[in-house]
């Protein structure tokens, strides 16, 4: 049932982007590790990471476009999902430094012993093991958007309002995640990580099964998605975006639907934060901005929202964009590029670079209809 | 879904049982003390002018809206006015909306499967497959509503009068025990508005019907009792003739 659940609805554009994360998981660690560092063939160690915080974002946009494509929920917080599921993997990374941190406590992270604590605060328990807390991973972004859904949408709280309780969501874990005494490290995060399952995080083979690890995190998350919106259920919630209330008439309890998108939502997001903080080696609280999850809904907006595969594409070339902007002459203008971006691609392309591409190519073989595809109606 | 606590002793034979129900908004009574009852096999016509109640006592029956006081009695024992629109819509209340409101990003055919009488649960429709009875219930409506050729064209590329064909064949696929139609001919030409006519006599012979409508002539071609609502309640009602002739009922509505 799981197996036909998960490769059913696989249409030809799906499999190309299947075929290119695995052809990827493949062929970029083999480039960084077996071709020598000339060749024109080689890829650095430091752009094999950097692609790898472009598939972790990846992740994060196809978990947005799930609730925001398909549900009509646009949440402007999650980020928050994001960065607690980077909390927990940074948890357990800083559990693995063990003595040899500065202040060689075998316990105690060195931001604890800073703060002169003499023990491990209780939510600290479980994170030196590694299965405890990839479930953390899960668990705790899928709670909080479980009982954050739970009053939300039974409250039938939609449209901007909820967006902007969201928001308001992610600036408060901003805020608290900046105290000290929370016993997240502060402003300065988690950082300093030396191993991951006993390797070293810094080591080019780490690098490169993160890496690997992390298309095949995403060929998953494509593919639970994927299976959702084909499914029956799938069918419910487009029609809760296009006509709630006519929904609620046949039958169905909206708010149990929203919430179990939003719900599996948080988690793929949390396990694009897990994936992340051990590429970047470092978690700290501006990872909650709410600026990030407004930058998340411009990947989405710039991709296709509605097409999951446009969503990932929009947050690779968005952070391509950034990369090439920010690193010359141009950096100061990013935020005015990234601005004017979004303005032209809502203004020219409302259906994103795939919905465009789309209906290019349908408009070319024109005697076969369009396939009926599930596009949004008007933005919320 | 419904709790036991909802189910009292049978009261009533009816199938719907309205009594003193009254229901205001900011102040302004937009149902006073309406009291109605369907019979089960029942089609009602229910007229009246603007702003008489009758979608008002329509988001009643369906939970959207909860009544001040008064009773909403379904099947003889459930107490409407204590479920949610979707417990209601699974005890079998159905419902056509005055503006034709179908899912414009689905196809016809995925409409009606939305619409098909199945278990509403989260698990359910995730791991949901067609199953041929099924299949064949989906291609009997599509026959019925005449749109089986054009099956695979998203809702939102019909017309007005197919829109509100699909959205009587969604009805027909919710088989529920009780439909409430509201102005199913608005719009509709009149050779579509004969014809609408003849499908919900069909639907009448195995359901419970309420129609709320403006055309005189398309109640005349349903052949009903007929109720007159007049500033939230019930000012008459009988067959149509005997109601057009009561001198209170020219007065507010038809002689207007």
């Amino acid at each position: 049932m799981i197996t036909r659940f998960l490769i059913s609805g696989l249409d030809k554009r799906g499999l190309i982007f299947l075929a290119i994360l695995a052809g990827l998981a493949v062929l970029v660690p083999l480039a960084n590790l077996l071709i020598p560092p000339g060749s024109p063939f080689h890829i650095p160690t430091s752009t094999m990471s950097l692609w790898g915080k472009y598939l972790c974002y990846a992740l994060l946009a196809l978990s947005l476009d799930l609730v925001w494509g398909y549900c009509g929920i646009l949440s402007l917080g999650h980020g928050a999902f994001f960065a607690l599921g980077g909390y927990a993997m940074g948890m357990y990374l800083m559990r693995q430094i063990g003595s040899r941190g500065v202040y060689g406590n075998p316990i105690l992270p060195d931001f604890m012993v800073f703060l002169n604590w003499s023990e491990l605060p209780w939510y600290w328990y479980g994170f030196s093991s590694f299965p405890f807390a990839m479930l953390m991973v899960l668990l705790v972004p899928g709670l909080l958007a479980f009982v954050f859904g739970w009053f939300a949408f039974r409250s039938r709280v939609t449209g901007v309002y909820l967006s902007i309780i969201t928001q308001a969501l992610t600036y408060a874990l901003l805020l608290a995640f900046f105290r000290n005494d929370m016993g997240f490290g502060g402003n300065n995060g988690l950082t300093d990580f030396k191993d991951i399952l006993g390797f070293n995080v810094q080591a080019q083979t780490t690098r490169a099964a993160l890496f690997a690890m992390t298309c095949v995190m995403l060929i998953a998350g494509f593919l639970i998605a994927r299976g959702i919106v084909d499914s029956k259920l799938g069918k419910v919630v487009i029609a809760i975006r296009d006509a709630e209330s006519r929904t609620r008439f046949l039958g169905y309890r909206v708010d149990r639907f929203k919430l179990f998108v939003f719900t599996v939502s948080a988690c793929m997001a949390g396990v694009a934060g897990a994936l992340y903080v051990p590429q970047v080696g470092i978690i700290n609280p501006s990872e909650f901005a709410p600026a990030n999850s407004i930058e998340t809904v411009i990947w989405v907006a710039v991709g296709g929202r509605g097409t999951l595969v446009g969503a990932a594409l929009g947050a690779v070339v968005v952070n391509y964009a950034k990369t090439i902007f920010t690193s010359g002459f141009m950096a100061p203008y990013w935020l005015f590029a990234l601005g004017a971006l979004f303005v032209l691609v809502t203004l020219f392309l409302p259906k994103g670079i795939l919905g465009t591409a789309q209906d290019l190519w349908a408009k070319r073989r024109k005697p076969e209809p369009a396939a009926p595809v599930a596009e949004p109606a008007a933005a919320e | 879904m419904s709790q036991p606590a909802n189910q009292s002793p049978v009261l009533t034979s009816s199938l719907l049982y309205l009594d003193g129900v009254s229901v205001s908004f900011d102040g302004f009574k937009a149902i006073r003390g309406l009291s109605l009852t369907i019979e089960p096999g029942e089609m009602r016509a229910i007229i009246g002018p603007n702003g008489a109640g009758k979608t008002t006592m329509m988001d009643i029956i369906t939970g959207k809206t909860k009544p001040d006081e008064g009773v909403v009695m379904f099947g003889g024992s459930v107490d409407l006015t204590r479920l949610d629109e979707a417990a209601i819509a699974n005890l079998g209340i159905g419902r056509k909306f005055q503006k034709p409101t179908v899912f414009d990003f689905h196809t016809i055919e995925d409409n009606i499967l939305l619409a098909l009488k199945s278990q509403r649960t989260v698990a359910k429709t995730l791991f949901w497959k067609t199953e041929t009875p099924q299949q064949k219930r989906i291609d009997e409506i599509l026959g019925i509503i005449k749109l089986g050729d054009a099956r695979n064209r998203l809702a939102g590329s019909l017309s007005h009068g197919q829109k509100q064909w699909l959205e009587i064949g969604m009805l027909l696929a919710q088989d529920p025990k009780l439909l409430l139609v509201d102005e199913p001919a608005a719009g509709m030409t009149d050779g579509e508005t004969a014809e609408t006519a003849v499908l919900l006599k069909e639907i009448a012979r195995d359901h419970s019907v309420i129609v709320v409508e403006h055309d005189m002539g398309f109640i005349r071609e349903l052949g009903v009792k007929v109720t007159v609502l007049h500033e939230g309640s019930v000012l008459a009602e009988g067959p149509l003739d005997q109601v057009s002739a009561n001198e209170r009922v020219v007065e507010v509505y038809l002689g207007r």
